[in-house]
C-alpha cells in the first residue's frame, strides 16, 4: 500500500499535478508573450518570400524610372535602333530585341508543344508503371543540365551542322536558339501535361471505350479536351522558361540586334532581351543612361513573365477545380 | 571514442582553415585578352611563392575597372586604358589607378582559312562592319555573303577596334556579337564566310590573319606600332604597390626574363628584349 502511494506521488509530481491550478503572474505573461512572439516570427519568415518578389519589382522600377521619364516610351518600344554606347547620339530602341525574344520563344513552342503533349499522352496512357517512372526520371535530367552546356553544344556542334546541311551563311541564328530552347522547355511541358492527363481519371476513359470509341478517338477527343486547362498551363510554363533563358540565347542566337529581313527568315541572327541585359551589364557605368535602359528592358521582361504567370495560375486553378469535381 | 573522433576532425578543420584564412590573397579581375598572361604569371608564382593564393577572373576590361574602383580586386587587367568616367569614379572613391604596361598586342582581322581574300584596307573593313559591303566578291573573294562578327561592348578588344577602324561610327545592326576572344575564334573557324577580330595571341591554326593596309601583323610590326591596330595591355593597381609585396612582384614580373617567356608563350609581344 505504502509503495503504491509513493508511486502515485512521483507520477503526480512528474505530471505537475502537485502545483496550484492558477498560474502565477510571471507564468501568465511569459506564456502570452511567447505565444505571440512565435506567431510573429513565423509570420515574418513567411513574409520574406513575398517581400523578396515585391522588393525585386521595386528595385527594378526605381532604377528604370528615370530613364522612362526622360526618353519617350513610345520611341523606346517601337524603334529598332539599339545603339546604347554610341558616343554622340545613343539610341535606345528595343523593338528588335522584343521581336527577337518573341521569335525564339514562339518557334521553340512550335517544336516543343506537339512533342511534349504527345510524349505526355504516351507516358500517361500507353506504357507500364515501372517504365513510366524510369522515363520520367530521364526526362527530368534534361531539365538539370546547366544552360551553359547547352550553349556550348549550340556554338560548337549545332551551328556548323546547320551551316553544312542547310547552307545557311551563319549557324548561330534564330533557328539554332529555338531548337535548344525547345529542348529546355520540353521537361516542364511533359511533366505538367502528364500530371493533368493522368488526373482525369479512369471513369472518363472507361465511359468512352464503353460507347465504342477507339483508343485514338478517346485520347484526342475525350481525354485531352478534358485535361485542356492543365495542358494550357504546361504550355504557358514552358513559354516562361523559354522567354527567360539567357545563357543559351547569348551563345546560340548570334546577337545581331535586327529584325530579320523577310520577317519569316529564321536563318538570320537575332538578339533577345535577356541576352542584351547579360551581355551589356558588365560594362555599363552605374547610373548612366545605358544602365537604366537595361533596367527598363528588365522591367519589360518582368512584366511579361508576370502576365504569363497570372495566365498559367488561372488555368491551373481551373484544372484543379475540374479535378475536384470529377 | 566516436565523440573524440568528431572533436578531432573539427579541430583539424579549424587548424587548416586558419592556415587558409591567414594566407595572403591576390585577386585579379578584368580583360579576357590579358587574362591568359595573368594566368601564366599566377602559375609561376604558385611554385615560387606557394603561400599566396592568386585568383584570376576574366569577364571584360570594363568589369575589371569597376572591380578596382569598388576595391573588390587588387589588380585589374585591361586591354585598354581607363576611360574618363572610370578614372573620375576611382578618384572620388579614393582609388588612385596606376597603369603598368605589361605587353603589346595587335587586334588582328581574321577570316576562315579557305577564304581567298588575304589583304584588306581599313576603309574596306569599316565598310564591311557598317553593312555597306555585304558580299565577299565586292572585296575580291568568291561570291558568298559576309558574316561579320564583333566582340560585345564590355570588351577592350571591341574598344580598340572601334577606335582605330570604325572611327566612332555605329556598326550595322546585322553584326553578330560574341562575348570572348575564344568564342570569336571558334565562330570564325567554323563559318566559311565569317570575318572577325581577335587579339594577336588568339591567331592560331584554324583562322587566317589578314594584312591590313599592306602591313602584316607580327611581333616587329606590333611592337614598333607600324601595324595600325596595335595597343598596349595594362594591369592597373590602386596606387603604386608597396615595394617587395606580392602585388608589386606580379606587376613587374613582365620585366624579368621568365616573365618575358610567359608573355611570348601566350602569343603577345614582350616589351623587353632578353
Amino acid at each position: 500500500m505504502m509503495s503504491s502511494n509513493k508511486n502515485e506521488q512521483t507520477v503526480a509530481a512528474a505530471a505537475g499535478f502537485d502545483q496550484p491550478l492558477l498560474l502565477t503572474y510571471t507564468q501568465d505573461i511569459k506564456g502570452f508573450l511567447l505565444k505571440h512572439l512565435g506567431r510573429i516570427v513565423l509570420f515574418v519568415l513567411t513574409c520574406t518570400s513575398v517581400l523578396a518578389v515585391f522588393l525585386i519589382f521595386l528595385f527594378v522600377i526605381l532604377e528604370a524610372f528615370p530613364f522612362l521619364n526622360r526618353f519617350s516610351i513610345v520611341e523606346f518600344l517601337t524603334s529598332t535602333a539599339w545603339y546604347p554606347s554610341a558616343h554622340e547620339r545613343p539610341e535606345f530602341g528595343v523593338l528588335a530585341l522584343i521581336v527577337g525574344s518573341i521569335y525564339v520563344t514562339i518557334t521553340a513552342l512550335v517544336f516543343s508543344v506537339p512533342i511534349g503533349i504527345l510524349a505526355a499522352v504516351f507516358l500517361s496512357d500507353m506504357i507500364s508503371f515501372q517504365v513510366r517512372g524510369i522515363v520520367k526520371s530521364i526526362i527530368e535530367i534534361l531539365a538539370a543540365i546547366p544552360s551553359v552546356a547547352y550553349g556550348f553544344f549550340a556554338v560548337l556542334v549545332l551551328a556548323p551542322w546547320l551551316q553544312k546541311h542547310f547552307g545557311f551563311p551563319t549557324g548561330t541564328n534564330a533557328l539554332n536558339a529555338s531548337l535548344l530552347l525547345s529542348i529546355m522547355a520540353l521537361p516542364t511541358i511533359i511533366s505538367v501535361a502528364e500530371d493533368s492527363i493522368s488526373a482525369t481519371g479512369r471513369e472518363l476513359r472507361e465511359a468512352s471505350y464503353a460507347l465504342g470509341a477507339t483508343r485514338v478517338e478517346t485520347m484526342f477527343k475525350v481525354v485531352i479536351p478534358a485535361a485542356h486547362s492543365g495542358i494550357i498551363a504546361a504550355i504557358v510554363l514552358g513559354m516562361m522558361r523559354a522567354i527567360g533563358e539567357t545563357m543559351v540565347v547569348w551563345m546560340a542566337s548570334g546577337n545581331a540586334s535586327q529584325v530579320p529581313h523577310p520577317w519569316w527568315d529564321l536563318s538570320q541572327s537575332v538578339r533577345t532581351m535577356t541576352a542584351t541585359i547579360a551581355g551589356d551589364m558588365g560594362e555599363t557605368e552605374k547610373g548612366s543612361d545605358h544602365y537604366r535602359a537595361l533596367f527598363a528592358i528588365g522591367l519589360l521582361l518582368l512584366v511579361m513573365t508576370f502576365m504569363l504567370n497570372l495566365v498559367s495560375e488561372y488555368f491551373l486553378t481551373r484544372a484543379k477545380k475540374s479535378m475536384g469535381k470529377s | 571514442m566516436k565523440r573524440t573522433l568528431c572533436y578531432g576532425l573539427v579541430l583539424m578543420a579549424f587548424v587548416f582553415s586558419t592556415q587558409v584564412i591567414g594566407a595572403e590573397k591576390l585577386h585579379i579581375e578584368g580583360s579576357t585578352t590579358v587574362g591568359p598572361i595573368a594566368d601564366g604569371f599566377a602559375e609561376v608564382f604558385k611554385d615560387v611563392y606557394p603561400e599566396v593564393i592568386i585568383t584570376v577572373n576574366k569577364s571584360g576590361s570594363g568589369t575589371g575597372a569597376a572591380a578596382l574602383v569598388d576595391n573588390r580586386c587588387d589588380i585589374a587587367t585591361m586591354s585598354r586604358f581607363m576611360k574618363d568616367k572610370e578614372f573620375k569614379d576611382a578618384i572620388t572613391k579614393g582609388v588612385f589607378p596606376v597603369a603598368h604596361a605589361v605587353a603589346m598586342d595587335g587586334v588582328c582581322i581574321v577570316v576562315h582559312p579557305s577564304n581567298p581574300v588575304s589583304a584588306l584596307t581599313t576603309e574596306q573593313v569599316r565598310n564591311i562592319y557598317l553593312g555597306k559591303i555585304k558580299n565577299w566578291n565586292q572585296v575580291g573573294g568568291s561570291s558568298s555573303p559576309i558574316v561579320a562578327i564583333s566582340r560585345d561592348t564590355a570588351s577592350g578588344t571591341y574598344d580598340t577596334f572601334e577606335g582605330f577602324i570604325m572611327k566612332g561610327q555605329k556598326m550595322d545592326s546585322s553584326i553578330e556579337y560574341v562575348s570572348t576572344n575564344p568564342q570569336a575564334f571558334a565562330r570564325v573557324k567554323n563559318t566559311r564566310g565569317a570575318i572577325g577580330y581577335v587579339g594577336f595571341g588568339f591567331v592560331q591554326t584554324g583562322v587566317k590573319a589578314l594584312t591590313l593596309d599592306g602591313i602584316k601583323p607580327s611581333k616587329q610590326t606590333i611592337l614598333s606600332g607600324k601595324y595600325p591596330v596595335s595597343r598596349p595591355l595594362f594591369m592597373f593597381t590602386n596606387g603604386y604597390p608597396e615595394l617587395g609585396s606580392t602585388a608589386h612582384k606580379f606587376v613587374t614580373f613582365h620585366l624579368t626574363e621568365i616573365g618575358q617567356e610567359v608573355v611570348e608563350d601566350k602569343g603577345f609581344v614582350p616589351v623587353t628584349n632578353y
